[in-house]
């Protein structure tokens, strides 16, 4: 399973990379929704994929019987999710106040503040 | 328990909810910013003084035990940022009283300055790798609303380079923070401090210290990752500015000098080298282009980006006199780049402009204001007796110890351009007459941002311009205790035994720690 994920995550920051470098903004907001899922994905995978064991603890123990799914990570990437989710909803946000102000989805008509 | 370590955070967010709960009571809402401020400057000197004693202090959050739970903990470096943050707070809230008009305080100014505040103060403390990434994000979002607080053009263009560029360094951050957690199995630093020391992998552990520091080299605002920084931080009211530039960028700062002490020290000989040439280019490239600028809050933009090279230089050179000298200069550079946008905002109301061309006759108008910037742009330009030519000094010396001659060489260089700079500002603003097409009174020039429809109260915007010139000067006259505090630093940095003792408790060695981690390779 992880190969198959491997090539899924470099996929998703490649498209992610390559939205971002076009020059119309909603295409921009678009790579950002992408490389935030990428980086999750990358989470779930490196900290270790094991199907069918929960963490859960038997009556009786104090410890779990052989190897289980670790939680941390899926606690983690909830939280990312949480924070790209409201991110995002900025960045949305912004978007479409630089697209009434500007009047233009052209990065390139964005210059006046650089030097 | 130690409330003087959780204090800090859980304080702005309680002045931040106050001021959400008054959202139609302005004057509620500016009396919580002062004295929400007042008590974090306050907690922030109890901590300070529990630091001095004790030298970390730490709270296991939840009473989990620490490499489970979330570690708050405060040592020397920690106390010292917190310290300044809570003074920078306080000072500009007195400072935004004045300057920020009630269109900007309508919509929720003062929240999420305590809200900014809050997120700056938990990444100071926290000793946890994704409750670091977690407050990062609370300062992102708080600091992208303030930034595009008014809706200007400008604003909006600054404002997606700024928001793109900081994600992009989030995710990169989030995407290093994922693969220490599966390489170590911990997100706790101290704990991941000992694993990466003998971890197997060593050639992955210089990815990860890369990736950490491309993306708190972007925060940080470090060549060839900074045009973010001077195509935003012109734009917003010029309080906003203030309070982005002696914080946001020093979190970054911050962040690299913990990193690169604590987790990362084994790999250095290889991300030393990109730091000290990063640190180079950062402090030239950031100087020429303030020296191409003519709008006042343009060059003090530019001058940031330079400043940052001379703390990163403190760390890339690695000895506890160097890293001692990278803090001071974050300590100088946050009073003094503060103040001088402070100033920035001050002349603006008197004379309607940013634009140097358009400025001048102020040394005759206003004498005091004069002192109080000609204090601050001397202090940065590193002129003894001021603050900044300690820090200055203390860095140079220790690069000539550690014998790199041609960054010391670079530093040295320029030093003498940020007064170039400096210079241009004080011949332009008050020294040459007010040029013949700018002789309106300031009173009934009518700008874009509200800020003029405020009864010019000037008194609340002298106040802080004072009181900080004085910290330049003072930091300058009592540079020996001060100096003594950053050499502590600097031993306490560059032995990150001392941290992981006091976060995992004394007899927990690295053995200990491998047999009672759960262990990760049983994945089938």
């Amino acid at each position: 399973m992880e190969p198959v994920m491997a090539v899924a995550v470099g996929l998703l920051y490649a498209a992610a990379i390559f939205l971002m470098l076009r020059r119309s903004i909603v295409k921009l907001v678009i790579g950002l929704m992408l490389l935030s899922n990428a980086a999750n994905l990358l989470i779930f995978t490196t900290a270790g994929m094991t199907r069918g064991a929960p963490p859960l603890i038997p009556e009786g123990l104090s410890a779990p019987l052989g190897p289980v799914a670790d939680p941390l990570p899926q606690a983690v990437v909830l939280t990312a999710i949480v924070i790209a989710f409201g991110v995002l909803a900025f960045a949305v946000v912004l978007i479409r106040r630089a697209y009434e102000i500007v009047k233009a989805d052209d990065l390139d008509k964005m210059k006046e503040t650089d030097t | 328990m130690r409330p003087e370590v959780a204090l800090p955070v859980l304080l702005p967010l309680l002045s931040g909810a106050i001021s959400l709960l008054f959202w139609r009571s302005r004057p509620m809402q500016r009396f919580t910013a002062v004295a929400g401020n007042l008590a974090l400057l306050g907690v922030s000197l109890w901590l300070l003084v529990s630091v001095i004693q004790e030298d970390y202090v730490v709270i296991q959050m939840g009473g989990w035990p620490a490499p489970f739970g979330i570690t708050l903990v405060a040592d020397m470096l920690s106390a010292v940022m917190i310290v300044l943050t809570g003074l920078k707070g306080l000072v500009l809230s007195i400072y935004s009283l004045a300057s920020t008009g009630p269109g900007h305080e309508r919509f929720g100014y003062y929240p999420l300055m305590h809200l900014l505040l809050a997120g700056v103060a938990g990444a100071f403390l926290t000793g946890d790798v994704f409750n670091l990434y977690v407050w990062f994000e609370v300062m992102l979002v708080a600091s992208f609303a303030l930034l595009i607080l008014g809706g200007e053009k400008a604003q909006m263009e600054g404002a997606i380079k700024y928001v793109t560029l900081n994600l992009l360094a989030s995710v990169i951050f989030l995407s290093a923070v994922g693969l220490l957690y599966g390489m170590v199995g911990t997100l706790n630093m101290a704990d991941a401090a000992q694993r990466l020391a003998v971890a197997e992998h060593q050639g992955m552990v210089e990815v990860l210290a890369v990736m950490f520091m491309v993306a708190f080299g972007i925060k940080a605002a470090a060549f060839p990752l900074f045009f973010w920084l001077p195509a935003s931080y012109h734009t917003p009211p010029v309080a906003v500015s203030a309070l982005f530039a002696g914080l946001l960028t020093k979190v970054g700062v911050y962040a690299l000098f913990r990193f690169f002490t604590l987790l990362f020290d084994q790999t250095l000989g290889y991300t030393q080298e990109l730091l000290i040439w990063g640190a180079a280019l950062t402090m030239v490239t950031g100087v020429l282009g303030a020296a191409a600028q003519f709008e006042f809050r343009r060059i003090l933009s530019f001058h940031i980006v330079s400043q940052i090279g001379y703390m990163i230089l403190g760390l890339a050179l690695y000895t506890p006199l160097a890293i001692a000298g990278g803090i001071f200069a974050v300590m100088h550079n946050m009073v003094v780049k503060t103040n001088l946008f402070l100033i920035s905002g001050i002349t603006r109301r008197l004379q309607g402009t940013y634009e140097l061309k358009k400025m001048g006759g102020l040394y005759r108008e206003r004498p005091w204001l004069a002192v109080a910037f000609f204090l601050s742009a001397f202090s940065l330009a590193g002129v003894p007796p001021l603050s900044g030519f300690f820090a200055k000094f203390v860095i140079v010396r220790a690069g000539i110890e550690a014998e790199a001659y041609v960054v010391t060489a670079v530093a040295l260089l320029v030093g003498l351009m940020t007064l170039y700079s400096m210079v241009k500002i004080w011949n332009e603003v008050f020294w040459k007459s007010l040029p013949e097409d700018n002789l309106v009174p300031a009173e009934e020039v009518v700008v874009g941002d509200d800020s003029r429809m405020v009864p010019p109260s000037l008194w609340l915007m002298y106040l802080p311009v004072a009181v900080l010139a004085l910290f330049a000067l003072l930091i300058g006259v009592f540079a020996e205790p001060l100096m003594a505090m950053m050499n502590q630093i600097g031993d306490q940095l560059m032995n990150p035994q001392g941290y992981i003792e006091a976060v995992l408790g004394a007899e927990v060695g690295v053995e200990d720690a491998l047999i009672e981690a759960p262990d990760q390779e049983e994945t089938p």
